[in-house]
């Protein structure tokens, strides 16, 4: 931690987490999915979450997103506690401020490509056009086509364009390429690689594929719930040039 | 799975309900009137004449295929019961001096039998007494010929003669303005200045004899005694309408059943469908772990045994509770001892047998597709599931549709068979409540038009026997009469070939303002100078049409056949009526200008007075209140046809919500990813329930009009199946008959989101969205 504070002294993070954990309370058992997590997000860096499988990363970036909330510690996002917040404020924040993206697409079946898009544009306060969002993933042919029409490396891209079409201030990935090849994972990374450098979107991606942390400004390593290494990329290495 | 379980055992036990309440109430009553005929010995024959002597009976015992003969005096009085002021009419009858009477035996309640030879006692209807609160002892005062006696309760009876105890003048009964007492014969001959003699007789039949040759035989006998016509039993008022409410619960008991249980039979089919093949991942589970499909066959056969039995016996229970209370309260309209109240087996077998036949071949098909299914590609969340664009995007406003309603309208659309059978299942339910809306209005409407268009007058009054007209514009003198007019009715058998029906032929003013004579569409209809005037329901009844020619049978006096021109027909929901102008009628009779009673309009003050002056008139015999008579009517009509449907709404209401519930359930647990989408997104509870509530509302709105023209047929089936003599309901349709269909509809759908809602709620997001890792 120290020596990224050094390093980032001057960058603004975008999200702080003090002391944070979380306990699944299953009745008989406790299961501590985090166990104190002290960690920064900066703004515009594109940072890849690692670790094993159970570790405790995708509880990590589900409260950050607001969809759980933490057991203790606190989480600040630019100026507002999120473990404070409401549900209506919780639901403003996701509406306004984060893009999602899932390992299961999450398309809405019965909308188009571009329909899926227009669900978050209609709601939000200073949109992209549907087009413009699904441009920016490469998919301005595919418009018009529903979900089940689409490979799955589309629906991902789908995904993307859906989640940065409200212009968000931080695009959460869970394990976007998880359920794909690796050729077709590499158009799926390229597109989030174009959207953080293009748009500036700080961006949070979760992998357990060590190659893929290449493509970051900062790796940050997890184990049982514990943040275990944190390493900065000299450079970083353009997902075409991936291979895994 | 425990809501959608309940909602379907709702509809089983609703189905099983509605038959069992209706065919064993249909049951109940008619068993307890077999039995209490065959107990008291009803009469096959019944026979009144002006006088016989005594001996008379010996011949009538001989007439051919006669059981037993019972000769009685039977006179028409008034009563007057301590502490109450209003005109009480009523009807003694003679029992033998000391015997039980071999035809028409008295149950007895309470207390005794008159003792013999006592001319001061006498028994008591029983709900007349109930009515009074008269008790065995108790006194009472009655008017026979003008002369007052003072009699004493000695017990409280019942008699298959009088089951429906109803006035000379009145629609329903109406037991505390008119009585039948029971009085030892000498003392009531002596009174009625029947010594040695008698007016009335009644028989029994053997086993083998015909009905029409007794009623020949005995009307020669009786001729010259000035018998007016004997009949059988099926003209005898209690009887006949003791019939016909059993044949409307005999129609009700059939149409609406199958109605209902049709109903829910294809619900069933549809719920239970549904049901399994939300659960086709546990299925592959199941199938994965080695399970047969035979095991898991089993499994849904004993899920939906379990939801049937626990429906069934919900239905049984319920409908036994109901139906039990049902033949009480029709109980309060008939008098029988007892009510012979069973539950049949077969009524239960059917009900089970249909609810549960059409539950196993929803879940049969349902299971069937799912174990077919190889495990690995079930357990596979299933792919995005297919859309296309179709007619949908060609309209013009589709580009103005939101996406939450795109949402809706492209899952409806995308399956319209299931789609369909909600709207129809929901239609059903609406359909249901029309029927039962309509029949409320109907009747509402049937009464009103009987009581505003037709009896216009407040007061009725019958004289003992035919009397001058100016008996009538003396009643102008009385305290409070604003006005009275005589009318002349005479007791007359209309014949046409083969058909025939015996009614009274009203003599009434040429401009009658007390007795509206109008026509379908209530506009005033002239009573013709010749000819008569017959309702509708009597005119296509003996199969004539105006201009033809009917026979008319004089039962008064001397008995004639006379054929009389068909001048109209007339509308009138309740009675069957024959209408001639008074003179005509006078003519007909060969008599001068007489009246048999008059109809008063009155004022409400002085009522009182003007009663007791009407009642020390001699010649008067009866006097009744039409505003009486109509709440009499309307509480009747409300007690048995409109308890039924009562019953009937409940259950459409308990369908309605069940189908909307559970196609709700089941469109969120498809939905459920889905929705936990739109909350990441950002989407409000408020936001993401309305792509359920939105579904709901919807098929909903389809579903109402499609009700509305299905309960159309419906309401018109029942209202054919229901015309009766006493009283034929119109089939009207209102708005408000719509309106309640669709409110109904509307209730059960609010109510099915707002439990729904509760679970959209407390949609999590992060378990909803969990991959299958
Ligand atoms: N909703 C939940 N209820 C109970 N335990 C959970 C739940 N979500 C996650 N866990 C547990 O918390 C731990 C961390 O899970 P997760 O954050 O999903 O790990 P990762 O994404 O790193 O694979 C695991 O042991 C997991 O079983
Ligand atoms: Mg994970």
């Amino acid at each position: 931690m120290t020596v990224a504070r050094e390093t980032n002294g001057c960058l603004r993070s975008v999200f702080r987490t003090e002391g944070v954990t979380k306990v699944y309370d299953m009745g008989e058992v406790k299961i501590h999915a985090l166990r104190g997590i002290d960690m920064a997000l900066y703004a515009g860096e594109l940072m890849v979450l690692l670790g094993p499988s159970g570790c405790g990363k995708s509880t990590l970036l589900n409260i950050l997103g607001g969809l759980d909330t933490a057991t203790n510690g606190t989480v600040t996002y630019r100026d507002q506690d999120l473990t404070r917040a409401d549900e209506r404020a919780l639901t403003r924040y996701r509406r306004h401020e984060v893009g999602f993206v899932f390992q299961a697409y999450n398309m809405i079946p019965s909308l188009t490509a571009r329909e899926n898009v227009a669900i978050v544009t209609e709601i939000a306060e200073n949109p992209m056009t549907p087009e413009e969002a699904l441009a920016l993933v490469g998919l301005d042919d595919r418009m018009d086509h529903f979900p089940s029409q689409l490979s799955g490396g589309q629906q991902q891209r789908v995904a993307i364009a859906r989640a940065i079409a409200k212009r968000p201030s931080v695009l959460l990935c869970d394990e976007p390429t998880g359920a794909l090849d690796s050729k077709t994972s590499v158009a799926v990374l390229e597109a989030i690689e174009n959207i953080n450098r293009g748009l500036g979107t700080t961006t949070a991606l979760i992998t357990h594929n060590e190659v893929i942390g290449e493509m970051a400004d900062r790796v940050v390593r997890m184990s049982d719930g514990k943040i275990v290494d944190e390493r900065r990329n000299d450079s970083r290495r353009p997902p075409g040039e991936l291979e895994w | 799975m425990k809501g959608q379980s309940a909602a379907i055992a709702v509809v089983v036990a609703a189905g099983v309900m509605i038959l069992i309440v209706f065919v064993t109430t249909y049951d109940a009553l008619t068993l307890t009137q077999k039995r209490f005929y065959e107990d008291q010995r009803f009469a096959d024959v019944f026979a009144d004449l002006k006088r016989a002597p005594n001996h008379v009976a010996g011949r009538l015992r001989a007439v051919d295929g006669v059981n037993h003969v019972e000769t009685r005096v039977s006179a028409p009085v008034r009563i007057e019961v301590p502490g109450f002021d209003e005109p009480v009419r009523g009807r003694v009858v003679s029992l033998p001096e000391e015997h039980e009477p071999l035809v028409n035996r008295l149950y007895l309640r309470e207390g005794a039998f008159p003792p013999p030879w006592r001319a001061d006692a006498a028994a008591v209807n029983e709900v007349f007494a109930e009515a009074h609160g008269l008790r065995p002892g108790d006194t009472f005062n009655v008017i026979i010929r003008g002369q007052l006696e003072r009699l004493t309760v000695s017990g409280i009876v019942l008699s298959p003669e009088f089951i429906y105890q109803l006035g000379p003048n009145d629609l329903v009964p109406d037991y505390k303005r008119y009585g039948v007492l029971w009085m030892r014969e000498r003392g009531l001959a002596k009174a009625f200045a029947m010594d040695g003699a008698f007016n009335n007789a009644v028989f029994t039949l053997r086993p083998d004899a015909l009905s029409e040759r007794v009623i020949e035989l005995v009307d020669e006998f009786l001729a010259p005694y000035g018998g007016i016509g004997a009949y059988g039993r099926e003209d005898q008022l209690s009887h006949r309408f003791l019939e016909e409410e059993l044949d409307q619960v005999r129609t009700m008991a059939t149409v609406l059943p199958v109605i209902f249980l049709g109903v829910a039979a294809f619900l069933l089919h549809v719920l239970m469908g549904r049901i399994i093949r939300t659960q086709r991942e546990q299925i592959a589970v199941l199938k994965a772990f080695g399970h047969t499909n035979g095991e898991i066959a089993a499994h849904y056969a004993l899920f939906t045994g379990l939801i049937v039995c626990a429906g069934a016996v919900a239905g049984v229970a319920l409908g036994a509770w109901v139906a039990d209370g049902l033949a009480r309260l029709y109980m309060e309209y008939f008098r029988f001892p007892e009510v012979s109240f069973r539950l049949q087996g077969w009524v239960l077998a059917v009900a089970v047998f249909v609810a549960g036949g059409a539950a196993f071949l929803g879940a049969y098909g349902a299971v069937r597709s799912a174990v077919s299914l190889p495990p690995a590609e079930a357990m596979r969340p299933p792919l995005p599931e297919r859309f296309q664009r179709g007619l949908l995007e060609q309209s013009t406003l589709w580009a103005r549709i939101s996406q939450p309603t795109r949402i809706i309208l492209r899952n409806l659309s995308r399956h319209p068979l299931k789609s369909g059978l909600s709207v129809v299942g929901i239609a059903l339910a609406g359909a249901l409540l029309l029927v039962g809306s309509q029949l409320f209005r109907a009747i509402d409407h049937m009464v009103d038009f009987q009581y505003r268009f037709v009896l216009l007058m407040d007061i009725h009054l019958t004289f003992t026997e035919p009397t001058p007209e100016r008996a009538a514009r003396e009643l102008l003198h009385k305290p409070g009469v604003r006005y009275a007019e005589g009318y002349r009715a005479v007791p007359v058998r209309l014949v046409n070939g083969s058909s025939e029906y015996q009614t009274s032929l009203l003599g009434i003013e040429r401009d009658s303002r007390l007795r509206g004579v109008v026509d379908a569409e209530r506009r005033p209809v002239r009573v013709p100078h010749e000819g008569i005037l017959l309702t509708t329901y009597l005119a296509d009844y003996l199969g004539i049409r105006p201009g033809d020619t009917v026979e008319v049978e004089i039962l008064e006096g001397r008995r004639r056949m006379l054929p009389v021109p068909l001048a109209g027909v007339v509308e009138e929901p309740i009675g069957v009526s024959a209408y001639m102008e008074r003179r005509a009628v006078n003519r007909l009779m060969r008599e001068g200008p007489a009246v048999t009673g008059a109809w008063i309009l009155a004022d409400n003050e002085l009522r009182e007075t003007l009663f007791r002056e009407l009642r020390d008139l001699a010649r008067v015999d009866g006097i009744g209140l039409v505003g009486d008579a109509e709440r009499a009517f309307r509480k009747h009509l409300d007690d048995t046809l409109l308890a039924f449907m009562g019953v009937v709404l409940f259950l459409s209401i308990s369908i309605a919500f069940a189908v909307i519930y559970n196609n709700a359930r089941i469109a969120l647990a498809e939905r459920m990813r889905e929705l936990a989408t739109l909350r990441v997104l950002g989407f409000t509870r408020f936001e993401v329930s309305w792509i359920l509530i939105g579904e709901v509302a919807l098929l909903t709105a389809v579903a109402i009009p499609v009700g509305w023209g299905i309960g159309v047929g419906f309401a018109y089936a029942l209202n054919q199946a229901m015309a009766l003599d006493m009283y034929r309901v119109p089939f009207i349709l209102t708005p408000w008959t719509f309106a309640f269909s669709a409110a109904g509809v509307l209730v059960a759908s609010v109510l099915s989101v707002v439990v729904m809602s509760k679970r959209i709620l407390r949609i999590d997001m992060v378990t909803a969205l969990k991959t299958g890792e």
